[in-house]
């Protein structure tokens, strides 16, 4: 069987044309993964630029009003551009440049990639274009002038369902027509070998730094670590340093949408089944004849029909678990997180709280949960109303 | 000889590329038939996939239409059957990946063999992932055409020398769609599998759209295949572009035949 694979997930079905373009980024990737030099450029990057480490903050108001585990968070929201994005985004520019590439481009779904890679972009000197789903031009209106600011151009997707599937088969067609100077900023952990474990590499830092700070805060390991999952490099960075403690309960929190027993649902392990798109083997949602299906999920972010293949692998030896959270429990935690702590998640984090305050009063006072907050919320607030039915202007 | 070399045999093969079900079956049978009559060696037929990422705006199209058309995998094969009754030119499905394994791999394949068909496209399995698709499609009699790109390089000797059937050339980076111009060296490409692989037809695809386009690729290699400009007429015309495809395919065969 080919390279990268987790269990039977992963591989590399991509049209011949990019083949040499993904085994050359496989070489220089094990060139520099291992470099001191490219180490310490980009640990100067995200301490100095992106605000590293990201603080583990005891939510103890959260903790009281639960009843049961003591629950900290993981404040990825405090990054610069807001969100966990920026930790895989400089290490892949960073690898571009060395590589000689000028020109990235990227996928986005709730707008929150694209903004970290025309920021890597403006910062490095490098061309910059965005690849989004018409509808999520819509429901992320901010996040398009951000990326413009930033100097990025911003392609309006409108084939399929015109959300993140489209804009990153978008973004692979584009690939195929320009390689040379051109690198494709893959903002999860999907995609053909090498995106999967590149993008995971790159997000691990999460695990590390939570491993690290609980041990100082609490003089142990966590019993729980709590992420949301779409593509799911949030989730597998937050995973990643605690797969081999076996006592750590991993939970990915999924997108269900108006519920898992509706089409409108984006929970793949919940529905899905496996299959093979977007370069890699792994779950996805898709009718019997193999057509994927047009998923929804009030997150733009979680809006995405198949999982990373590490997660595919990961549910298959049960190492991890996950669980569809609906739009509705997503939105509650939403609100709850911000009266109670006075922290804005973003609506796609809100599906990690959401679970969370269904297991924390479960568990013992003695228990840990770590929550990542993969990014901070002030994109969601007009949809967020608007789901209320309040209308505001942004 | 596999029935596809064999539609190599006779001068420089015309390859015309119908995706099922745009807009309906029944002009794609009509479609098929109109091709054979004016002189196709080889018919690619395409089963709409939800997300075809290897192609441009004119095929994603066809595929959408297809798809919105009701059209399914059990559906073409029944077509199949039926054109099975007088077209006797080799014919190989055009699909993505998921197409096949979502439908259970041997499933699809013996099925695929047994309404007839003579082999498989998927732009999506490169070298890298054939044998998980490979052993199956010898099963059961049907070859796996392999694609090698401009940017394949040193790949080619590789691909070329287990390829079956015949090498799909593709002219141009991107996806398929038509194009002005063609500026890769398409000559070198086609020397490269040759050296590799004496035995193996190769035929450019991607981007032909004029019959002076196909009898410049003919020349350099072994036989054109065309999309995305019978799409067009498929788009343009719907349940009437028959005619118009024949028509088409004529003018290509002729200016294939001229050279």
């Amino acid at each position: 069987m080919s390279n990268g694979r987790f269990g039977i997930h992963g591989g590399q079905y991509i049209p011949e044309t990019l083949m040499n373009a993904v085994l050359e980024l496989e070489r220089a990737y094990n060139r520099f993964k291992d470099d001191p030099d490219f180490d310490r450029e980009l640990t100067d990057l995200l301490n100095e630029y992106a605000g590293r480490p990201s603080r583990l903050y005891y939510a103890e108001k959260m903790t009281r009003d639960l009843g049961g585990a003591k629950i900290y968070l993981k404040r990825e929201d405090l990054n610069h551009t807001g969100a966990h994005k920026i930790n895989n985004v400089l290490g892949q520019a960073l690898l571009a440049k060395k590589m000689g590439k000028t020109r990235l481009i990227a996928e986005t779904g709730a707008g929150q990639h694209g903004v970290a890679t025309a920021t890597a972009a403006a910062l490095m000197g490098m061309e910059c274009v965005v690849f989004m789903g018409e509808e999520d031009t819509k429901r992320q209106a901010l996040n398009v002038y951000r990326m413009r600011l930033l100097g990025a151009e911003v392609v309006p997707v409108t084939t399929g369902t015109a959300t993140l599937k489209d804009a990153v088969s978008q973004a692979f067609r584009e690939w195929t027509s320009r390689i040379d100077d051109t690198h494709y900023c893959l903002g999860s952990v999907m995609g053909p070998h090498p995106f999967p474990t590149i993008v995971r590499d790159f997000q691990a830092v999460i695990s590390r730094e939570i491993k690290q700070q609980l041990q100082e805060k609490e003089g142990k390991l966590p019993d729980a670590v709590l992420a949301c999952v779409g593509g799911g490099s949030n989730a597998i960075g937050s995973f990643y340093h605690f797969i081999n403690d076996k006592s750590v309960r991993l939970i990915g929190c999924e997108a269900a949408g108006r519920g898992v027993d509706t089409f409108e649902t984006a929970a793949t392990i919940a529905t899905g089944r496996l299959g093979i798109f977007h370069g890699m083997k792994s779950y996805f949602c898709q009718d019997q004849y193999g057509q994927i299906a047009p998923v929804y999920s009030i997150s733009a972010g979680l809006d995405y029909p198949g999982i990373g293949p590490e997660h595919a692998w990961l549910h298959d030896t049960g190492r991890a678990e996950y669980v569809p959270i609906t739009d509705e429990e997503a939105v509650d935690a939403f609100e709850y997180l911000a009266r109670t702590e006075g922290i804005i998640p973003a609506i796609e984090s809100a599906h990690a709280v959401a679970h969370a305050m269904k297991i924390a009063p479960e568990m013992g006072r003695d228990k840990v949960i770590v929550i990542t907050i993969s990014g901070r919320g002030d994109k969601d607030c007009a949809a967020i109303a608007r789901y209320r039915g309040e209308d505001i202007s942004e | 000889m596999s029935r596809i070399k064999e539609a190599f045999a006779n001068g420089k093969a015309f390859i015309p590329f119908i995706t099922c079900g745009d807009p309906d079956l029944e002009t794609t049978a009509a479609c098929v038939r109109e091709c054979v009559k004016n002189g196709a060696s080889l018919i690619e037929l395409g089963i709409p996939f939800s997300d075809p990422t290897a192609e441009g705006p004119v095929i994603q199209g066809a595929n959408l239409r297809a798809l919105t058309g009701g059209v399914t995998t059990d559906k073409i094969f029944d077509l199949v059957r039926d054109l099975r009754r007088d077209v006797t030119v080799p014919m190989v499905f055009m699909t993505y990946a998921n197409v096949v394994f979502s439908y259970g791999m041997d499933k699809f394949l013996s099925r695929a063999a047994q309404v007839g068909m003579d082999g498989l496209i998927l732009p999506d399995v490169p070298f890298e992932e054939k044998e998980e698709f490979a052993p199956a499609c010898r099963k059961y009699g049907l070859e796996l055409i392999s694609l090698i790109a401009p940017t394949s390089e040193g790949r080619i000797a590789r691909i070329a020398a287990a390829a079956e059937g015949f090498v799909y050339c593709v002219s141009s980076l991107g996806v398929t769609g038509v194009r002005s111009e063609i500026t890769t060296d398409i000559g070198a490409m086609v020397s490269l599998v040759r050296r590799a692989n004496p035995d193996i037809p190769c035929a450019v695809g991607f981007g032909i759209s004029t019959p002076e386009q196909a009898k410049k690729m003919a020349s350099l290699s072994d036989g054109a295949i065309v999309g995305s400009a019978i799409i067009k007429i498929l788009a343009q015309y719907g349940p009437n572009a028959p005619e118009y495809v024949g028509a088409y395919v004529k003018s290509m065969t002729d200016a294939l035949r001229e050279g």
